[in-house]
């Protein structure tokens, strides 16, 4: 290892180069604290060229890496199998060209969310896909887990805004895939990499499509008695046609979190439910909708408020997206659960998912993309304690097993990760996974890059291959 | 790292404090640190785990939590970024404590600063005496030769350093009572601050009384992780305020202000005291293009960032102009500067790049460290812009 090390330090310098015990325990965990596992080292390139010969030089010492961003991940993806290296991509946070006229920008893959939309505003543009964790989480991480956020709703997932990707694959060569026009002839190899979860190779160089700042936004709040008649609300707004850009249920438990934290913005605490919905547009369109939308609300036995003015608007979203971190206030641990069901579905699942939090004796709060159907169940909880651990994790499976059987997806946004590999097979049968395990292969025959994520532990045992170092060991 | 650490009762208190942290990331883009490096563990999330390993003895306390807690700069942005409401101030100020007593930051660095925040800065005779030296210095140019000393600015004249009148009386109709706090570092280098605030108060109807005998917070010893000082301090000044006649203590200083307020409830920040009580706008008209740079424990310390605006733009013909991220840190932070100059200076420039994009006439921030360190800035990037407390320029605009 102190030869690896040595190479590390030669490639990216000393002071980039982290191998002291303490640098390398903070590591241990991503945004997912239920998993853990300490790096044997993490270096932090400067560029490209840096990256590929990280990269040549892990192989060289057969030790597998993973790419990191910020570690905002929830499903355990950026944590590195025993013995591996980290690539944390920090201090690639460059954004390396805007251009108005093409509608895109080109961002190094450490560029946080929020600052890219900062740095275009002045195009009059916007990136649009905006995860709550958007004010941390990097680009990087976002092509990864294909990144979805309360706007996903209109504008799509990552998936829908990357034209171009520059990668360093998991044998360092350095390719580009795509194209600046969003015209590639060919197989749509952006595609796979996007959600790709890191196991495909390391992203370098991300050329994102920016959209034109709507005209008018209306932001307003349907307060319901509880939350089966707010997903009956959602269920009929989106049957009449509108697409609203977002449509977003914060349940009571977590209204009363956040506002009792910074981000509080006067949500009711006596709702049993509050819904937001965002409609944007042309300013005509945009009034109608408005009463449209405030006339299902209000027949639904909803009492509605409409944003006053933009410092509202950008506090009631504040209050959305500060709402994991905020009912971290009720228990040192969080588990932000991601599920996704058939939207008609929502609110026999919810309450079951309430039933299961009930019966595992767990605090468990519900705010989620209503729109799309994806749940995010949050159970709070402390990991000390060894018994409620255990029925955080079992609650987690069976709410799981609940969605799929409904029909849903063991995932919405958040990734497989290590956190839900042993789940892919509710999904996916043996054909599935072997199709999946040979695209994966085509990129990195040897799985070196990020091994111990997305794939059940059974699938590929050490004999098959000896060289997919730790890739069994990972704890769960 | 195979044995478990010793975990003493003073690591152990550090504990509860970190289990608020749920490890969800949204603190890390407001750090300036962990900008600046990239590093997990200069992160606000980063240095909270490694109190927190250090607490349940995951970790022994060693080296890389001495060297991070260090070179936080205390700015507590990462507070008001965090939804989860981690009072990480106050764990700063515990685990730097801790790493003072497990005997971490005995270099020469840490030895000077100690000796010089416990033995210099709380004696008004001795921290004059030090004044007098560099006024000298300047003089004759030897501050050239010490690096730190040039984030200095230029030693008012000792008649203007002398000690300000006990009372100043209200003008107009009388709005109440005042005591001012003075501060040690303030009523040395910025005594002409000081006067202003008592001006700009009386001009608002404010009767202001100036206890003699209060005198140093106890702020930088609290963050430097010398609680005993600090609370000895502390304990000087509750007996000078106690019961006195006036309804607030008005600190212009916001590294002072956030350290007091959480003792007593009386403290209010001088443009904060103006803004609720309303100001009497000045008939004086100054045409300047003006940057507002929020102090951070004004701002994350104290939640007070709208009123200093308010106040600056109720003046007649400031034109008030928004730069770049005016919340994050300008790198002063109490004595940063000088026993982290490198992250400092980085951090700085940071600030300069975005005030330099903004090209104002006036750089305006409420902080005696702030306002050093962008004059220093200032001065050495060649901006043309004057650097200036918020009551200083209020005090022209009434003069105006
Ligand atoms: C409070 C909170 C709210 C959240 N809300 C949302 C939400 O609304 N929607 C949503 O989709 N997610 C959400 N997330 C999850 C998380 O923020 C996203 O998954 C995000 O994209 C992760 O970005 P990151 O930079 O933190 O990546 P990391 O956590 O560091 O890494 C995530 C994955 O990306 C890989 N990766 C990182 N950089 C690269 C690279 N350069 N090349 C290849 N692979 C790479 C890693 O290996 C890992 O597998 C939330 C998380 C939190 C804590
Ligand atoms: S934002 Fe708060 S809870 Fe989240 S990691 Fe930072 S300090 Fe911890
Ligand atoms: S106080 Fe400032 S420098 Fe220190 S961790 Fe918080 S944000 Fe970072």
């Amino acid at each position: 290892m102190s030869q690896l090390h040595a190479a590390l330090r030669a490639i990216v310098g000393p002071e980039a180069c982290l191998t002291r015990a303490e640098e390398l325990y903070v590591y241990e965990a991503d945004g997912l604290t239920v998993h853990s596992a300490r790096p044997s080292a993490v270096v932090l390139p400067a560029d490209t060229d840096q990256v590929a010969r990280v990269v040549r030089a892990c192989r060289a010492h057969g030790v597998p890496f993973v790419p990191r961003g910020a570690g905002t991940g929830l499903s355990g993806g950026a944590v590195a199998a025993d013995d591996g290296v980290i690539i944390e991509c920090s201090r690639m946070d460059r954004v390396l060209q805007i251009s108005g006229d093409d509608r895109l920008a080109v961002v190094q893959p450490g560029v946080v969310n929020a600052d890219l939309s900062k740095a275009v505003a002045h195009t009059g543009l916007f990136y649009a896909p905006d995860p709550s964790s958007q004010l941390a989480c990097t680009l990087g991480g976002n092509v990864a887990e294909n990144s979805g956020g309360p706007h996903t709703l209109k504008y799509g997932t990552t998936t829908n805004h990357v034209l171009a990707l520059e990668m360093v694959l998991p044998d360092g060569e350095v390719v580009r895939l795509g194209s600046r026009s969003g015209h590639a002839p060919g197989f749509d190899l952006v595609g796979a990499v996007v959600g790709g979860e890191g196991t495909l190779g390391i992203v370098t160089e991300i050329t994102v499509r920016l959209v034109p700042v709507p005209e008018s936004v209306e932001t307003l709040l349907g307060i319901f008695p509880d939350v089966v008649s707010a997903c009956r609300a959602v269920g009929a707004i989106t049957k009449s046609g509108l697409v609203p850009a977002a449509l977003e249920i914060v349940d009571r438990r977590t209204i009363e979190a956040v506002e009792a934290s910074v981000y509080a913005a006067g949500l009711p605490t006596d709702a049993g439910a509050v819904l937001i919905v965002e409609l944007d547009g042309p300013e005509a369109g945009v009034a109608r909708q408005v009463e449209r939308v405030r006339e299902f609300a209000l027949s639904h036995g909803a009492r509605v408020e409409v944003a006053r003015d933009e410092a509202e608007r950008q506090r009631f979203w504040r209050a959305r997206k500060g709402a994991f971190g905020a009912m971290g206030r009720l228990a040192p641990d969080l588990y932000v659960h991601d599920a996704v069901v058939p939207r008609a579905k929502l609110p026999e699942i919810l309450e079951r998912v309430c039933e299961i939090g009930d019966r595992y004796r767990l605090r468990l709060c519900n705010v989620f993309h209503a729109g799309d159907g994806n749940l995010h169940p949050n159970i709070c909880f402390d990991r000390r304690d060894a018994d409620e651990l255990a029925r955080v994790v079992a609650a987690g499976e069976e709410i799981l097993r609940t969605c799929v059987e409904a029909g849903g997806v063991i995932s919405g946004e958040h990734g497989i990760g290590t956190e839900k590999r042993e789940y892919m097979p509710l999904l996916f049968g043996e054909a599935d996974l072997d199709a999946m395990a040979r695209l994966r292969e085509s990129f990195d025959p040897e799985r070196v890059c990020n091994p111990g994520k997305v794939f059940p532990s059974t699938r590929f045992c050490v004999e098959s291959n000896p060289k997919a170092r730790g890739y069994d060991r990972v704890p769960l | 790292m195979s044995e478990t650490p010793a975990v003493t009762p003073e690591l152990a208190a550090l504990h509860p404090g970190t289990l608020d942290c749920v490890h969800c990331g949204m603190c890390l883009s407001s750090c300036p640190t962990y900008r600046e490096t990239g590093r997990e563990s200069s992160s606000p999330r980063g240095r909270i785990y490694l109190m927190r390993g250090v607490a349940e003895g995951a970790i022994p306390l060693g080296d890389v939590t001495a060297e991070e807690l260090h070179l936080c700069l205390g700015c507590r942005a990462c507070e008001t970024a965090c939804p989860s409401g981690v009072a990480y101030g106050e764990l700063l100020e515990r685990g730097r404590a801790a790493v003072a007593d497990a005997g971490l930051r005995n270099g020469l660095v840490g030895r000077l600063e100690r000796f010089a925040l416990r033995h210099v800065v709380p004696h008004r005779g001795r921290l004059r005496a030090l004044v007098d030296l560099t006024a000298i210095a300047q003089r004759l140019g030897l501050t050239r030769f010490i690096p730190p000393a040039r984030l200095l600015p230029r030693v008012p004249a000792r008649s203007t350093r002398a000690r300000l009148p006990r009372e100043f009386a209200a003008q107009g109709e009388r709005r109440g009572r005042v005591a001012l706090f003075e501060g040690c570092i303030m009523a040395e280098l910025f005594a002409d601050v000081n006067r202003a605030t008592a001006r700009v108060l009386a001009r608002n109807g404010f009767a202001v009384v100036v206890p003699p005998a209060q005198g140093c917070c106890g702020a930088l010893q609290a963050h430097a992780g010398d609680p005993k000082t600090a609370k000895r301090l502390e304990a000087h000044n509750a007996a000078v305020f106690e019961g006195g006649d006036f309804a607030a203590i008005v600190s212009n200083s916001a590294g002072c202000g956030a350290h007091q307020r959480p003792h007593d409830a009386r403290v209010r920040d001088v443009c904060e005291l103006l803004d609720e009580a309303g100001l009497r706008v000045p008939t004086g008209r100054l045409p300047l293009r003006v940057c507002y740079d929020d102090p951070c424990h004004l701002l994350h310390g104290q939640g007070v960032g709208d009123a200093p605006r308010r106040l600056l733009r109720a003046i007649d013909g400031v034109e008030l102009v928004d730069h770049a991220d005016p919340g994050s840190c300008c790198g002063a932070a109490g004595t940063y500067n000088v026993v982290q100059p490198e992250m400092s200076r980085a951090v700085l420039a940071r600030k300069l790049d975005a005030l330099a994009a903004a090209d104002p006439d006036v750089i305006v921030t409420g902080n005696p460290g702030c306002l050093m360190q962008l004059r220093a800035g200032a001065r050495e990037r060649g901006l043309r812009a004057e650097v200036l407390h918020p009551v200083e320029l209020l005090d022209r605009a009434y003069g105006a």
